[in-house]
């Protein structure tokens, strides 16, 4: 039995401005992931063209996407993906640590603002088993934010909440868009989420099937 | 680095009862090692020295020739005048040299005057003996310690077979080198044991009265036992001294004389070569266990964390990174079982020393085990162990390291 090859996207042309925030939605198959992980180089196309900060991602080498990773895109995992064996301040300051290589100080100003930003600082010694499913996405915030990243990408950020901390969770990616002005994309195919984007592309079946934009951030649809 | 540390062990400590589980099997494997190698190599050091202390000394040099005719005890073949002034000049001048002495050996029969029976004989100049090999006298079990002119030591089961005892009289009578037969009557001085165990018919008489048993003219040596000031450097020593007296040629231009370390000349060197075979693969057990179970450990903690892999390598961590993480987890599975088994190694060597555990070997009954286990040993196999759980760690943390953040981060 040989593997089956399957066209997950199919003719799909955007671009997306810096600082805005951007959703993706559709139904269960439609190619939100398969397209949010083109976008942060966790893929490759087959075809086309894929510029990411103005970088032809889809050149990289493997080395090279991981370094341009590190350095330009934050992610935001549906469940989280922190790591078991850190605590909450070690979590958001591994991408500082392990990553870029920040010095200690700046480290510390970095990741300790961002505990504040989030609302986690009084819970920054504990470690992810010992939190909260929303705490834990907060901090996956903090993590995705700490290297000041170009784009934030969050994959079902909201899935694994309830209403009321997804809501908190999705504030919060506004907030931080706000305060660092980064971009951030994330798909959901939970409408009541959806509304709080500010341009929403529909993807249904692996095709680009339309744009809404709310406050002149939109482009349309380009298809 | 420090980081990577702090992460692999925690990880490690994560899994608390697989790690106790694998690093307590390299534990018991070390302690094993170290047990073994420290009982082994006691034994193995008191047999050496036994035998190099109470017989053959640490080197001899004797006429080129005489050691493949050895079993004939030719007297043709020994040394003589010029040959030992040339010899004994050499051996004076180097300063690794603690004593020698030089031994005329040859064959004769005894007689307890109504029986007779073959024997071996050394003659030796008791003092200068007695320097080279110390332990010689120690194997006078029955009579005196010291052998003085017209006296002989001879061997337990000759004077047991012959029922001669200290103070009897005997006679040797022996073939000189001309072929005539000669006889001489002497006073048993005392009853020896073997050095090697049950057997033997090695005796020793004075070397003076070999020269006149053997109606011998001028002085003649059939070899010089040496005894160094450090036997630990016999090798090198024996290369230097083997590259002197290569030099020594004699009218046909050929060497003059042959060197032999201990080895080349005791059986029992057989017995120390095959104490060392055991030990390494005992040494090559350890690096089995080691490497299957910290392989298996790595293998598994790879498994389970293939989404923790995938979330680091999408936030950015280079795959070399990665490789370092599951590394260094290996490492310190190693550092940890290594540490833990040479203490408990240590002690348990301790433990056997106290215990005053008891062993024969040859003729000597009760020897108390006094086992040890020297800083190289404990160096060289902690350094295995560490070694081998690094290259055990190497291929499931290659693994990791390659492994695509896209697949990872869907492995369920």
């Amino acid at each position: 039995m040989g593997e089956v090859a399957v066209q997950a996207l199919r003719g799909v042309s955007f671009e997306i401005e810096p600082a805005s925030f951007v959703s993706f939605v559709g139904p269960s198959g439609s190619g939100k992931t398969t397209l949010l992980n083109l976008i942060g180089c966790l893929d490759k196309p087959t075809e086309g063209t894929l510029m990411v900060a103005g970088a032809d991602v889809a050149a990289l080498d493997r080395k090279a996407s991981a370094a341009f990773r590190g350095k330009t895109i934050g992610f935001i995992f549906q469940d989280f993906n922190l790591l078991p064996v850190l605590t909450v301040y070690e979590n958001i300051e591994y991408p500082l640590l392990m990553v870029q290589k920040i010095p200690p100080a700046e480290r510390q100003q970095r990741v300790t603002a961002l505990l504040e930003a989030v609302g986690m600082a009084d819970q920054r010694d504990k470690k992810p088993d010992q939190i909260s499913g929303g705490q834990k996405q907060r901090v996956a915030v903090a993590r995705a934010l700490v290297t000041n990243p170009k784009l934030v990408l969050a994959d079902e950020p909201t899935a694994n909440l309830d209403h009321g901390t997804a809501y908190m969770v999705l504030n919060l990616m506004k907030k931080m868009r706000d305060e660092f002005k980064t971009t951030f994309i994330f798909s959901t195919h939970d409408q009541k989420i959806v509304g709080e984007a500010e341009t929403i592309f529909t993807l249904e079946d692996g095709k680009l099937n339309g744009t809404t934009s709310k406050g002149g951030n939109g482009h349309g649809q380009s298809l | 680095m420090g980081n990577l540390f702090k992460i692999a062990i925690r990880n490690l400590l994560r899994y608390k009862r697989r790690t106790l589980l694998t690093a307590s099997l390299i534990t018991v494997g070390v302690v094993f090692v170290l047990a073994f190698v420290s009982v082994a190599g006691t034994f193995k050091n008191m047999m050496i020295g036994q035998i190099t202390d109470s017989m053959i000394g640490h080197l001899q040099v004797h006429r080129k020739g005489f050691v493949a005719s050895i079993e004939t005890l030719p007297l043709n073949l020994n040394l003589k005048g010029g040959a030992i002034g040339k010899l004994e000049k050499i051996l004076n001048e180097q300063p690794e040299i603690e004593a020698y002495s030089p031994r005329v050996k040859f064959g004769g029969m005894f007689s307890n005057f109504t029986e007779t029976s073959s024997i071996r004989l050394t003659a030796i100049d008791p003092e200068r003996e007695f320097k080279t090999v110390p332990l010689l006298p120690e194997r006078v079990s029955d009579g005196s310690k010291e052998l003085k002119p017209g006296g002989i030591l001879i061997p337990e089961l000759l004077a047991r077979g012959m029922k001669v005892k200290p103070g009897d009289a005997v006679v040797i009578v022996a073939t000189n080198a001309d072929g005539s037969v000669n006889g001489k009557q002497f006073i048993v001085a005392g009853v020896m044991e073997s050095a090697t165990g049950p057997g033997g018919r090695d005796g020793y008489v004075h070397l003076n009265d070999a020269r006149e048993l053997l109606r011998m003219e001028g002085q003649q040596v059939s070899e010089y036992v040496i005894r160094l000031k450090n036997f630990g450097n016999m090798a090198s020593f024996s290369e230097k001294l083997d590259a002197l007296l290569a030099q020594e040629l004699n009218p046909q231009g050929k060497p003059m004389f042959e060197l032999h370390t201990w080895e080349k000349l005791s059986p029992f060197f057989n017995i120390a070569q095959m104490i060392d075979l055991m030990t390494f693969f005992i040494k090559l057990m350890l690096i089995a266990i080691v490497l299957i179970s910290i392989m298996n450990v790595m293998i598994m903690a790879v498994y389970e964390r293939i989404r923790e892999i995938g979330t680091i390598a999408a936030i950015g961590t280079l795959p070399g990174k990665i490789l370092s993480m599951f590394v260094i987890e290996g490492f310190c599975m190693g550092v940890a079982g290594a540490l833990i088994g040479d203490l408990v190694g240590i002690a348990l060597v301790w433990i056997l020393n106290l215990s005053k555990i008891s062993y024969n070997f040859g003729q000597q009954k009760g020897i108390i085990l006094q086992a040890g286990v020297s800083p190289a040993d404990i160096l060289m196999i902690s350094a295995t162990v560490i070694i081998v759980s690094v290259i055990a760690s190497l291929q499931p943390a290659f693994k990791a390291s390659r492994m695509e953040p896209i697949q990872a981060l869907r492995h369920t």
